[in-house]
């Protein structure tokens, strides 16, 4: 690498640094709202990435509404969409979870299967609404181009942006969970239903409102992740595979091992992509995951929860 | 276009001179027929195909709902509109075209088994569809037992020819190789960065561009990269390109991942300001998702753009949309795709009979042309391919493209020598 300067390498490294961070506030993003609900309720929600397509559909709805009625709301747009995109997918899901979910409690595995047919309703729903081909909300022009310290270095403004939205929702999640007495009795119900119940607190009230809450915050993902990608009615199945795997490796019911698992995949990922193929990059990763969880099986952060 | 010695009514005769007339070049040809009574359907059809006294049945197969349903819309719509058309002239051989349509589901078993059923319970004449290379490999063994005729639409990585398949898109050599030789000789681009997405198309195509670049042109290829399909994070990728500073990024990336790669390389600062880039992945259609404003000033390889400026291409546009609403773009393979009828009806006319081994004799006669395609002019070369134009568009912010390059006509070559 003679060919290079030293300024150069470091804006490559400084960028690659960066590259690694916002791959990590995704998976983070991603993995915040099924660490809810997979981690505090044990449901296996599949139909988590259709939760985030809604919060995407909702953005592109009103971008285009904004852009066909009210064109000098655009530039603030965004901001409104991400609110509505989380209040959007909680509704549909504390309606899910009203018409279906809370039949399944007890029976886990079929809430697999469960959620698995509502994310193809989902699916199909959107191609029935919004058509079969992707599309792109229209961004608003400051979260366009990129950011430059200096004259070889190039920071994405939307990954700054995501970036800054994950920490936004993860200090809200925490204080929720650790700090609210909600979070308070969440927790309770998590470690033990049938006291709690006892306590007065009306567990099933409870497992609405997670759930809910769960929903959407994969909604506002879904608004923040139209600034990367497009959306689609099968956007959702390109989310779920990752999201599972942050959370299984952090360890379920641990939202500070989905933090560290999320970075510790972004992380490996990106570095090893830098110096293989990308392919080559994901299997290795996957089989690093593999091993650790074969040694680990309740993944990093091994959950104190008595069942 | 060739026409054989049948009558056709006298109402669709008056129409047939008239489109004859505004589509002057084809008049030439047309000289040479006459019309005689409309042939029975004993003479035409002895291998117990859908045809009656005054139809002819045909079948469309493209995915209608999953996720290539975004790309083989435009497919169908367009081999639609141009059964319709040619039904206005009067149909083929005196028999109107009727379409028993199938939904290939993006599932490629799918395709297969709808592809059976096409051929062995509605017994059609011929089937215009698929569209990925995995549903044409599922059903080829179909259509090679059965004797069935596909024509198949998109361009792809060629090696590939079979007696009952039509191939209406390019075949990697000729999308590829005057590509590159353009880039090198107008951008004087020595190094080469390579990306695709991880499957047969991108992988055999980028192979093909190796040998070009290294063994013709003389560059050099600084990286070849694949991601997984679907994959949304170019990040580091986009990082391992500044650091090689390749005088052009040649791209294959599909689908979704299509939108996120030239999104972030927008986001990263990697415009057509600083860079140049090529691909070979991204037609009218994937523009919508991705959004001009990421592309401005980037080139596309293709046979056809929409944008084209031609008798033929004006009229289908306008067809086009009046058919299908006036928001609809219209991309390569979509053209490919209309293509298939009108080389079908050449070919069932040269031959004379609906037989599907009349028919691809006729074809591989070499000598079927169609002067009225969008594209411009193409013929029907006896290895199954098309004799096409190769062309660079320059993308503008419209999400539409300016043609800035031209090829010659480019003889097809599935089977390229030291390229494989």
């Amino acid at each position: 690498m003679d060919e290079y300067t030293s300024s150069e390498l470091v804006s490559i490294f400084a960028m690659q640094g960066f590259a690694g961070i916002s791959l990590f506030s995704v998976l983070l993003l991603m993995a915040l709202g099924l660490a809810i609900i997979f981690g505090q309720m044990g449901v296996i929600n599949m139909a988590h990435g259709e939760f985030m397509a809604v919060g995407a559909y909702t953005t592109y709805f009103i971008s285009f509404f904004a852009e066909t009625y009210l064109p000098s709301f655009i530039p603030y747009y965004f901001i409104f969409a991400i609110v509505m995109a989380f209040f959007v997918a909680a509704i549909l899901g504390y309606m899910a979870e009203f018409a279906l979910i809370r039949h399944l409690y007890k029976r886990p595995l079929d809430t697999l299967l469960a959620t698995w047919g509502l994310s193809l309703i989902m699916q199909q729903s959107f191609r029935t609404l919004f058509g079969a081909r992707e599309v792109s909300p229209a961004l608003p022009e400051w979260l366009l181009g990129s950011y430059q310290p200096t004259d070889t270095i190039d920071i994405p403004l939307n990954g700054m942006f995501v970036l800054a939205l994950t920490a936004i929702v993860t200090l809200g999640v925490f204080y929720l969970l650790y700090k609210s007495s909600w979070g308070l009795r969440v927790r309770a119900t998590t470690q033990n239903r049938v006291m709690s119940g006892a306590v007065g607190i009306n567990t099933k009230k409870v497992d609405r409102y997670t759930f809910a809450l769960g929903c959407g915050i994969a909604g506002i993902a879904g608004a923040a992740f139209t600034t990367i990608a497009s959306t689609g009615p099968t956007t959702g199945t390109l989310y779920i595979v990752d999201t599972f795997m942050v959370v299984v490796f952090g360890g379920a019911a641990s939202l500070l091992g989905t933090i560290v698992s999320a970075f510790s995949i972004a992380q490996a990922q990106s570095i090893l992509e830098f110096f293989i193929s990308g392919s080559m990059a994901k299997v290795y990763t996957l089989c690093a995951l593999v091993l650790i969880l074969m040694f680990k099986p309740e993944g990093l952060f091994a959950s104190k929860v008595r069942r | 276009m060739k026409y054989s010695r049948y009558r056709t009514g006298p109402n669709s005769l008056r129409r047939f001179f008239v489109k004859g007339l505004m589509a002057l070049p084809a008049t030439i040809f047309l000289s040479a027929s006459c019309f005689a009574a409309s042939p029975s359907t004993a003479e035409i059809n002895t291998t117990g195909l859908a045809i009656t006294d005054d139809t002819v049945t045909v079948g469309i197969l493209h995915s209608l709902t999953g996720t290539m349903a975004i790309s083989e819309t435009g497919a169908q719509e367009a081999e639609k509109l141009a059964i319709k058309q040619i039904n206005d002239m009067g149909g083929i051989l005196g028999r109107k075209i009727e379409i028993i349509q199938e939904d290939g589901a993006s599932d490629w078993p799918t395709f297969a088994e709808k592809s059976r059923k096409l051929l062995v319970k509605d017994k059609v004449a011929a089937v215009f569809g698929a569209w990925t290379s995995a549903s044409r490999k599922a059903v080829l063994p179909v259509f090679e037992k059965e004797n069935g005729l596909l024509y198949y639409p998109t361009f792809y990585e060629g090696l590939e020819q079979s007696k009952n398949v039509i191939y209406t898109g390019q075949e990697a050599t000729q999308q590829i190789l005057d590509g590159l030789n353009w880039v090198a000789k107008e951008k004087k681009a020595k190094t080469f960065y390579l990306i695709g997405s991880d499957y047969i198309w991108p992988r055999t195509s980028m192979k093909i561009a190796r040998k070009h670049i290294e063994n013709v042109l003389g560059g050099r290829v600084v990286g070849e990269e694949y991601k997984p399909l679907g994959n949304t994070q170019f990040g580091s990728v986009i990082n391992k390109i500044r650091l090689k500073k390749p005088d052009v990024i040649y791209a294959a990336v599909v689908g979704g991942s299509n939108v996120a790669w030239f999104k972030q390389l927008k986001a990263a600062g990697i415009t057509s300001k600083k860079q140049t880039l090529l691909t070979i992945s991204v037609t009218e259609d994937e523009v919508l998702g991705i959004g001009g404003e990421n592309l401005e000033g980037f080139y596309s390889i293709m046979k056809y753009f929409q944008s084209l400026e031609n008798e033929n291409n004006k009229a289908f546009v306008a067809a086009f949309k009046e058919m299908w609403g006036k928001d609809s773009v219209i991309g390569d393979v979509t053209q490919a795709a209309y293509l298939g009828p009108w080389l079908w009806k050449a070919a069932v006319e040269k031959a004379g009979s609906f037989d599907v081994d009349k028919i691809v004799a006729a074809s591989e006669a070499g000598d079927i042309e169609l002067k009225t395609a969008p594209e411009g002019y193409v013929k029907l070369h006896k290895n199954h391919h098309l004799w096409s134009v190769a062309r660079v568009g320059k993308w503008n912010k419209d999400g539409q493209a300016t043609v800035v390059y031209e090829s010659k006509l480019l003889e097809p070559d599935p089977f390229p020598a030291g390229y494989q």
